[in-house]
């Protein structure tokens, strides 16, 4: 194992090295990529039954009114900087959007939740641990021409469970799990703290994220992996889950030179704020919006049994360069290689026949529709 | 057997060297999902990049342990490339290659000098 006194660990570490991890440096942490069962294994496990993540190197904020403020100051802050709808969460209610540089560019893709209860005025955030300090400090700058706080959650750990047994294992351990639909949260107690739990995730697979007080997430993973059907998954069969799921991984499917319409998210920015135009980098968007974008991201699926991975090119039947791989592997549950990535408008439409530049040979794919695998969440 | 610091092995018979990857090579690649191998006829050099393995999570080159013309490779592999997980020193073979120079035998490991050269690596 490679010593690295400049990784960062999270609360689950220990746990996660005594179950058999094979610890790996990521976004700044040593996380495990894989466990006994392995990649295969574990991400078919995730979808056969429930799947276990420490997800803790992720960053977590929360955004807080002070006096006479109401949760609509604090949505109408975020979304200068996103081209969601926030303003109409209702408490619990959570939202997948990005963060914008002013050339519409993607910062990074973030989850926004309002608290409930007590906490209905709050916006919690979620963003990716490679990204981390940059969106805080954007986040930050953000607020503070306000009465507004942001707290970064810095001793918070968050654990995702995901697939068709989640909701059976994590119910004993928080009762109001059951209760959750898709994209809501709550909060719940677990051994005397107070966690927060959501139905949501990035597997694809129905499943709940808890974060929770850091001194006790690993009791509360322990209690998780006590169940037959929870196996502990690294991040390879994350990634391969995501993908199958034809979600987007930040700094590989999108960056900061995508916009939301080229990534396909365009569903992310609803007609008030198109309308109003007011998000960072809106004339771009706008615009793509109007006459479409040079390029768009797109499922793609090899024909031959090779996968196709990040970086590799794409042509036509002409031999015309259209595109690029920005994401590509095995899906083990489609039992076939699968790849996303962006190509020219003509050549978008599903079944459209590609070729990628594969160590120099041209291997056939199709355009296809995403996601590869159906999701299961569980909506109302 | 002999072995290299790549961890590809190689049995010799006759002038025939029979090539795969080594147990500790397959552990860490994980699950194969792909193998490509080379048209029988071609000339590597010792050292050349002469096929890929694929893993759910990267693609990974394997090397000729040894100069001359692959003759044969192992076909089987295109449908069942988990075999190399299975039997990577046996039925998850490569490649057999016609040795070119003998000599360069001489450059490989021994299977007791590969043993410790693993060991080292963990």
């Amino acid at each position: 194992m490679t010593e690295n006194s400049n990784l960062k660990r999270t609360a689950l570490f220990d746990l996660s090295a005594s179950l058999g991890g094979k610890m790996v440096p990521f976004a700044g942490y040593e996380m495990p990529v894989q466990f006994k069962l392995g990649v295969l294994s574990e991400h078919l496990h995730t979808r056969d039954k429930a799947g276990m993540f420490d997800v803790s190197h992720m960053g977590q904020a929360v955004v807080r009114p002070h006096g006479s403020l109401a949760f609509e100051d604090v949505a109408r802050a975020l979304e200068t900087v996103v081209p969601s709808d926030l303003v109409s969460l209702k408490p619990g209610e959570m939202r997948y959007t990005v963060l914008l540089n002013t050339q519409g560019g993607i910062l990074d893709d973030l989850m926004v939740t309002r608290g409930t209860a007590e906490q209905s005025n709050e916006a919690f955030l979620v963003v990716n641990a490679a990204v981390k300090d940059q969106d805080f400090e954007i986040l930050s700058n953000t607020v503070k021409s306000l009465p507004l706080d942001l707290e970064i959650l810095h001793e918070q750990a968050l654990i995702a469970l995901q697939g068709p047994d989640a909701e059976t294992v994590l119910a004993p351990l928080l009762p109001c799990a059951r209760a959750l639909t898709f994209m809501t949260s709550d909060v719940a107690e677990f051994g005397g703290r107070t966690l927060h739990v959501s139905r949501s995730g990035y597997t694809g697979e129905d499943g709940f994220e808890v974060s929770m007080p850091s001194d006790i997430a690993e009791e509360f993973a322990r209690l998780s992996l006590a169940s037959d059907a929870v196996e502990p998954i690294g991040l390879g069969a994350r990634d391969s889950l995501r993908l199958e799921a034809g979600l987007c991984l930040y700094g590989h499917d999108i960056s900061q030179e995508t916009s939301p319409v080229e990534a396909n998210l365009k569903w992310t920015i609803p007609k008030r704020r198109r309308e109003a135009g007011d998000f960072p980098g809106a004339e771009r968007i706008l615009g793509e919006l109007d006459t479409g974008s040079q390029r768009i991201r797109v499922g793609l699926r090899p024909i031959e049994k090779a996968p196709v991975r990040e970086g590799a090119v794409l042509f036509d039947r002409e031999g015309r360069e259209v595109g690029v791989v920005t994401s590509g592997g095995f899906g083990p549950s489609v039992g076939a290689p699968v790849a996303m990535g962006y190509v020219t408008p003509p050549v978008s439409n599903v079944g459209t026949e590609l070729f990628a530049d594969v160590r120099g040979k041209k291997r056939p794919l199709t355009v296809s529709k995403l996601p590869f695998v159906p999701h299961k969440y569980r909506r109302k | 057997m002999k072995y290299t610091d790549q961890h590809e092995w190689v049995e010799v018979e006759g002038d025939l060297a029979t090539v795969g990857i080594t147990p500790y090579a397959a552990e860490q690649l994980g699950d194969i999902v792909y193998v490509e191998l080379p048209e029988p006829g071609k000339s590597v050099k010792q050292k050349d990049e002469v096929a890929v393995v694929e893993s759910v999570k990267a693609a990974s080159e394997v090397y000729a342990p040894l100069s001359g013309e692959v003759v044969e490779i192992n076909a089987s592999l295109g449908e069942a490339p988990e075999t190399v997980n299975a039997e990577p020193a046996g039925a998850g073979w490569f490649l057999k290659i016609k040795i070119a120079d003998a000599s360069e035998l001489e450059n490989l490991m021994s299977e007791e000098a590969y043993q410790q050269f693993v060991e080292g690596l963990d």
